[in-house]
């Protein structure tokens, strides 16, 4: 088994620890969960399953937050 | 005389605010400035967008790191959205992080002008408020485009003053008017506003508040400004309420015309 997958994280592609959650990942980019949104595979993910959520290989992740705005 | 008592507050979806002044978030040189700009301003709900976390930490931290949600009421937007599905997943995105179900509507059309879409934009109104979303809806200052939002169950409908981050202030008073006249929900004119004149102006109309950003944001002294709109506001608002004098294109003299000294 690989060290790394590659996912799209944000757009860009990224190799991050393979047999990771959505919560071990946020917890890898030093990440607050209760401040970001994620969407995986284009889903938007209840904050209760980030932690059973696995992250696989080709795996589309977008990580937003809230930002200045009119 | 107690002030307070003078106005009733601004209703939206059921929630009262004593404010008739909302507030961007947006263009701030730095999050203390726009801190004190938005306590000064006595805005009670403020606007932010959602964006892609910067994951190399080159920029500014997330918003929530600044502003806290239990003191004033954070209103998600689609700002940036060019198609009706866009904005659809945007304000999906707001609402999934929790603070509630109320997103400020908004489908540009034209990369130039910043212009609405309103096709779009009712469309998107149409999926959101389906799903629960009560919807603020900024459009141009088209009448009918405002009944269709209205129609499509919109909390309140958001015609602009001017183009966004434009400052030309209002260009179009008798059709605000005319949208404030016709429909039943809150109208809240959302961008345009240049100075605390605009604002005054603006809220002369009868409109039931105004929403801005750059004309705070971008002021030389961005806390002076939010207090310039806050007493614009509410000058316009109280004058509104008052009645104004009629125009007429003759003087009428304001002392007694008799008595005079021979």
């Amino acid at each position: 088994m690989r060290d790394t997958i590659r996912v799209m994280l944000n757009g860009d592609p990224r190799d991050v620890a393979s047999g990771r959650t959505v919560q071990t990942l946020l917890g890898d980019l030093g990440l607050h969960p209760k401040l970001v949104v994620v969407e995986h595979n284009r889903t938007i993910l209840d904050r209760a399953r980030y932690g059973e959520t696995e992250v696989r290989e080709g795996d589309t992740i977008e990580v937003v937050h809230f930002v200045g705005g009119g | 005389m107690n002030e307070e008592l003078l106005d009733e507050p601004l209703i939206i979806a059921g929630r009262a605010f004593r404010s008739r002044l909302i507030l961007g978030t947006g263009k701030y040189r730095d999050n203390q400035t726009m801190v004190r700009a938005i306590e000064a301003s006595d805005a009670e709900m403020v606007t932010v967008a959602v964006r892609r976390v910067d994951l190399d930490r080159t920029k500014e931290e997330g918003i929530l790191y600044h502003l806290d949600p239990e003191r004033i009421f954070l209103l998600p937007n689609t700002a940036g959205c060019y198609t009706a599905e866009e904005a659809v997943r945007y304000a999906r995105l707001g609402r999934a992080a929790g603070m509630s179900d109320w997103v400020k509507l908004e489908v540009i059309g034209d990369r130039e002008t910043l212009l609405p879409d309103v096709a779009a934009t009712i469309d998107a109104a149409r999926v959101l408020v389906a799903e629960g979303f009560h919807v603020l809806a900024y459009t141009n200052e088209d009448l009918v485009t405002a009944l269709r939002l209205e129609e499509a169950g919109c909390a309140a409908v958001m015609p602009l003053a001017s183009p966004i981050g434009s400052g030309l202030g209002l260009v179009n008073p008798y059709f605000i008017r005319e949208i404030k006249r016709r429909l039943s929900c809150p109208v809240i004119v959302d961008a345009g506003v240049g100075t605390a004149s605009d604002a005054c102006l603006t809220m002369e109309q009868g409109v039931d508040g105004i929403l801005m950003n750059t004309a705070v944001a971008e002021a030389d002294d961005p806390v002076r400004m939010a207090i310039a709109m806050r007493h614009a506001v509410r000058a316009g608002r109280l004058a509104f309420l008052a009645g104004r004098m009629p125009r007429r294109e003759v003087a009428t003299p304001s002392s007694p015309v008799t008595g005079m000294l021979a």
